[in-house]
């Protein structure tokens, strides 16, 4: 798996459980290290053993810590980087939800060797979508619940959301669109990034 | 045939950054985007010339030029500050009724974003501009990551080497393992004697024959210092052609002279490369530990050995000495 996965997952656990449980979740997955590289590239063993791990420390069950790790690669402030380039993805959620079609190219765009498995948005009504999610990745329908929910109130809209299940191997999420324009939402200038 | 407020009206969807002159060189209508960059300023009726500052094709002057230049790129910036500097092409209006100017950023469209607040409703959605802006983002984070990577790759190499102990050209210890393995032998009791060889007419290999000559010389050097010693015995490169040996479990002077007699002998035999046969020999300077009082202290041992290994080079090199006390006296009295 990606180090920029890896290490986004460490990012979370250690901004949210603090630096202590990060370590114990690394002693605990017995992988010799304790960072991950964004950089670098990991095995799917290493980064399993690690998820196993975390699901231990934190107690609590996985899809649930990786919708919260969803939400906060949208919200935080560390990863602000992450939710800009989400947001070039379209001026309202609709357009946004639209782009995610384009995501794993978007991502290989970025990072070459990152691979995201594919990601497909069909409108079943007006204002409601399934999104299936290929698998691949495991858990990515959980992070993909989280980064949904936090992007509509990014943009302001009261969305709701439903893992309906699986569809062959893919994961679906059921998309609700029931007001835009709900919240205020969070600005989004397009020339704010420094260079 | 279609109005030139039709046409206006077309071109603000297709293409927002949009001028349309007519033949007197006067603006008739702007795009959208193209009006957001000078908010204050009635476009309507003003001189195109007046506005912008076309940089090429510089042989335009006037409007009749500028509609020659049709289907050419043009460049050209505003006159007042921010000086935005803009692509541009023209296509001629039929019957002379004017030209219609497309402008789009070119490369300055990062800055533009910021001094004007450009939002994705400012470009077409055909525009490539967005999924730019995205791109420079993109590369710019993982190129971020990537520097950090290597900031700390190296951090780690530099920690790496300053922890090494073995000299990458000739695989023998290097002198930060010698003075570790010294403090060692010290603090363990253990009688043992200090070498110190260095290498005569080394200079002169180097100096004649090159570099890869010498390191050849000095590999060599170091096969015959492993081979002639033992397993638990330590030889390090301390200095460019400077070795140091240190003999555990050794109280006999005439092993050690037997050794250093040997190592010389052998490095003395030629050594082929590329054609020539270099030649060197050494000299050697030894100290026993159980010739000192204790403490023992390494850096007194160390220079024992080295004051020894002066005195078999002024005794006329390729020979070894021994320590005694007042050698130092007798080597400054010597000079």
């Amino acid at each position: 798996m990606h180090g920029l996965i890896n290490r986004a997952i460490q990012a979370f656990v250690a901004s949210t459980y603090g630096e202590e449980r990060w370590v114990t979740v690394m002693d605990l997955a017995g992988l010799g290290f304790t960072e991950f590289e964004a950089m670098l590239t990991y095995t799917d063993e290493q980064s399993e053993q690690m998820l196993a791990a975390m699901e231990r420390v934190l107690e609590r069950p996985l899809p649930e810590i990786l919708e919260d790790l969803g939400t906060f690669l949208v919200s935080n402030p560390q990863v602000e980087a992450l939710r800009r380039l989400l947001r070039f993805g379209g001026v309202n959620y609709v357009e946004f939800l639209h782009s995610l079609d384009d995501l794993p190219d978007r991502a290989r765009l970025a990072v070459a060797d990152l691979h995201l498995p594919p990601l497909e948005l069909v409108e079943q009504a007006p204002g409601q979508f399934d999104l299936i999610c290929q698998p691949g990745l495991p858990g990515y329908g959980s992070v993909m619940m989280g980064v949904l929910r936090a992007m509509g109130d990014d943009y302001g809209d009261l969305v709701i959301l439903d893992h309906s299940g699986e569809k062959g191997d893919a994961e679906v999420i059921s998309i609700t669109l029931v007001e835009s324009d709900f919240a205020e939402g969070r600005a989004f200038d397009l020339g704010a990034h420094s260079l | 045939m279609i109005s030139l407020q039709d046409l206006s009206a077309i071109a603000d969807g297709l293409c927002p950054m949009h001028a349309l002159v007519d033949a007197s060189g006067r603006l008739q209508s702007v795009g959208p985007t193209l009006r957001k960059l000078r908010p204050d300023l009635d476009w309507e009726g003003k001189r195109f010339f007046r506005i912008f500052d076309l940089s090429r094709p510089r042989s335009a002057r006037s409007i009749e030029d500028l509609i020659q230049t049709a289907g050419a790129k043009l460049h050209l910036q505003f006159r007042d500050a921010p000086q935005t500097s803009l692509k541009g092409v023209l296509v001629p209006l039929p019957e002379g009724q004017g030209a219609l100017i497309n402008l789009s950023f070119g490369i300055s469209v990062l800055e533009a974003v910021r001094d004007y607040d450009l939002t994705s409703a400012d470009f077409s959605p055909t525009d490539l501009t967005i999924e730019m802006l995205y791109l420079v983002e993109a590369k710019s984070a993982a190129m971020e990551a990537s520097r950090q990577l290597n900031l700390r790759l190296q951090g780690a190499k530099i920690a790496a080497e300053e922890q090494a102990f073995t000299d990458t050209l000739t695989g023998l210890k290097n002198r930060r393992a010698m003075d570790h393995i010294l403090g060692r032998l010290i603090s363990r009791g253990t009688d043992f004697a200090v070498m110190h060889i260095d290498l005569d007419f080394f200079k002169a290999v180097n100096d004649t024959l090159g570099h890869a000559a010498g390191d050849a010389v000095l590999q060599n050097v170091a096969k015959v210092m492993v081979e002639c010693t033992r397993q638990s015995d330590t030889v390090a490169r301390v200095g460019g052609d400077e070795f140091v040996i240190l003999l555990e479990n050794v109280r006999q002077p005439k092993v050690l002279e037997a050794l250093a007699n040997r190592l010389i002998a052998r490095m003395e035999e030629p050594v082929p490369f590329g054609g020539h046969l270099c030649k060197i020999s050494a000299s050697a300077g030894t100290t026993l530990s159980i010739w000192n009082k204790h403490p023992l202290k390494a850096a007194d041992l160390v220079h024992q050995a080295d004051v020894a290994l002066y005195a078999a080079k002024h005794a006329g090199r390729s020979r070894h000495c021994f320590y005694h006390s007042g050698m130092e006296e007798e080597e400054l009295a010597g000079q």
